[in-house]
């Protein structure tokens, strides 16, 4: 049995490409079933190769892989026309199968000339040619002259601003964070009680600004020591307390 | 060497690709067709009689210089020239089928080989093997591709008659008419 060895290739995003290095596609790998049964390709035995594809691409991890799964469902389809009734004598009964034998005809002739080429460009591998790559043309030298005169120039751009849509623009307003004002504020607090609680630094109405002020200014003294800042549980309100060491100090 | 087997020598040397017949013809305007094509055979005794390391091939289309085939190890190995990359055998499978039934579009060669084929089309382009050489008429006006002169070369073929007719090869069709087979044999279901 063969290991299943995938090479994913989706880095040109053109979709998920399965390339086993075994098969190139559903054909080549029902000729090699048929090849190792050793059947008649005109006389296939659906059901015994129906069935031997189907455990092949499972084995192969290959069930997923769309063009493999069309063919399975064609050869079950073909295996249910072969088991419909068929009155004695007809002589119009086509043969479900014949549709299938005529593309792995044509695929095994295909192949014949794929081993040709395979040959040939072999041979031609051991040969080098001539080498020679043109440089390349430079259309416009970098430092040229515009022959063109202003007036034209100017036309240009307004033709091609005229035809440029108005751009959307969205008002930024500028509000700087205050963050030596906070830390002024918490100093403040902290001077008055030994702990403090977030919901007290931040009233009910502030705003963003306001709220990121006092954060980084958190942030910031605890950096340097001045306070600690604990939450004892997921959510639970931030307690900020004097840092210990530098009210000893 | 004759004067005008120097001249052709000369531009052979010079060209980084296979030169027509026809193109070597208009290097000296004096000269009939039958001089030139004289002219490259004694040009071609000359490699092959003297010992040169090169050989004159007639191949894509055209005339091209080539080294011999037992020198490529070796300058391999020391790097002075590159091999190109062997084609993958789905690569291979699509140029196949679009070499004998050229042009030919996308949803056809994914008929045959019974696999997507975008992603192959799309890398045989971009290595020159292929060119896209028209609109199908049918709807959705889908791009056709034929091979290219670099295919021809790549591959070491004269011209594309060189392959062999598709009922020439070992497994020819039966015909269109396979889609009936005769007996009905019993199935083993």
């Amino acid at each position: 049995m063969i290991a299943p060895s995938f090479r994913v290739n989706d880095a040109d995003n053109s979709g998920f490409v399965v390339e086993l290095s075994h098969f190139t596609g559903p054909l080549d790998l029902l000729l090699s079933l048929i090849r190792d049964e050793q059947v008649d390709i005109y006389d296939i035995p659906i059901a015994r190769i129906a069935e031997q594809f189907l455990a092949r691409i499972g084995s192969l991890g290959l069930d997923e892989a769309a063009d493999y799964l069309e063919m399975a469902a064609r050869l079950l389809r073909i295996k249910a026309q072969m088991l419909l009734p068929r009155a004695d004598g007809e002589e119009s009964w086509e043969d479900p199968r014949a549709e299938l034998v005529r593309r792995l005809l044509e695929y095994q002739q295909m192949r014949e000339v794929v081993d040709l080429l395979e040959h040939r460009g072999e041979s031609r591998r051991h040969q080098f040619g001539r080498r020679w790559v043109p440089q390349a043309v430079d259309i416009m030298p970098a430092n040229a002259p515009l022959s063109l005169s202003l007036g034209e120039l100017l036309a240009a751009v307004d033709r091609v601003l005229r035809t440029t849509k108005e751009p959307t623009l969205h008002e930024v307003v500028p509000r700087s964070l205050d963050v030596a004002g906070a830390m002024g504020t918490i100093r403040a607090l902290l001077a008055m009680r030994r702990d403090a609680r977030w919901s007290d630094l931040i009233g009910n109405d502030a705003e963003p600004w306001q709220i990121l002020s006092v954060l980084l200014a958190l942030l910031e003294m605890a950096k340097l020591g001045e306070l600690r800042i604990a939450q004892h549980q997921p959510f639970a309100s931030v307690e900020i307390m004097r840092d210990a060491v530098s009210e000893a100090a | 060497m004759t004067p005008l087997a120097k001249l052709l020598e000369a531009a052979l040397f010079a060209a980084p690709r296979p030169i027509p017949l026809e193109s070597l013809a208009s290097l000296d305007t004096e000269s009939s067709p039958a001089a030139v094509s004289a002219a490259l055979d004694e040009l071609r005794e000359h490699y092959d009689v003297d010992g040169h390391g090169v050989e004159l091939v007639e191949q894509g289309g055209g005339w091209q210089i080539l080294t011999r085939a037992e020198y490529a190890e070796a300058i391999e190995r020391a790097q002075v020239a590159v091999r190109p990359q062997r084609l993958s055998p789905a690569a291979l499978e699509t140029l196949a089928i679009i070499a004998y039934r050229q042009p030919i579009g996308r949803a056809e060669i994914e008929e045959i080989r019974g696999v997507a084929v975008g992603s192959v089309l799309k890398s045989l382009h971009e290595r020159g093997l292929l060119d896209i050489v028209g609109r199908s008429e049918s709807i959705g006006r889908p791009l056709l591709y034929g091979t290219t002169p670099q295919f021809l070369e790549q591959f070491g073929l004269r011209h594309l008659e060189e392959l062999p007719r598709a009922d020439e090869l070992a497994i020819a069709l039966r015909g269109a008419g396979t889609a009936v087979i005769g007996s009905a044999a019993e199935d083993d279901v």
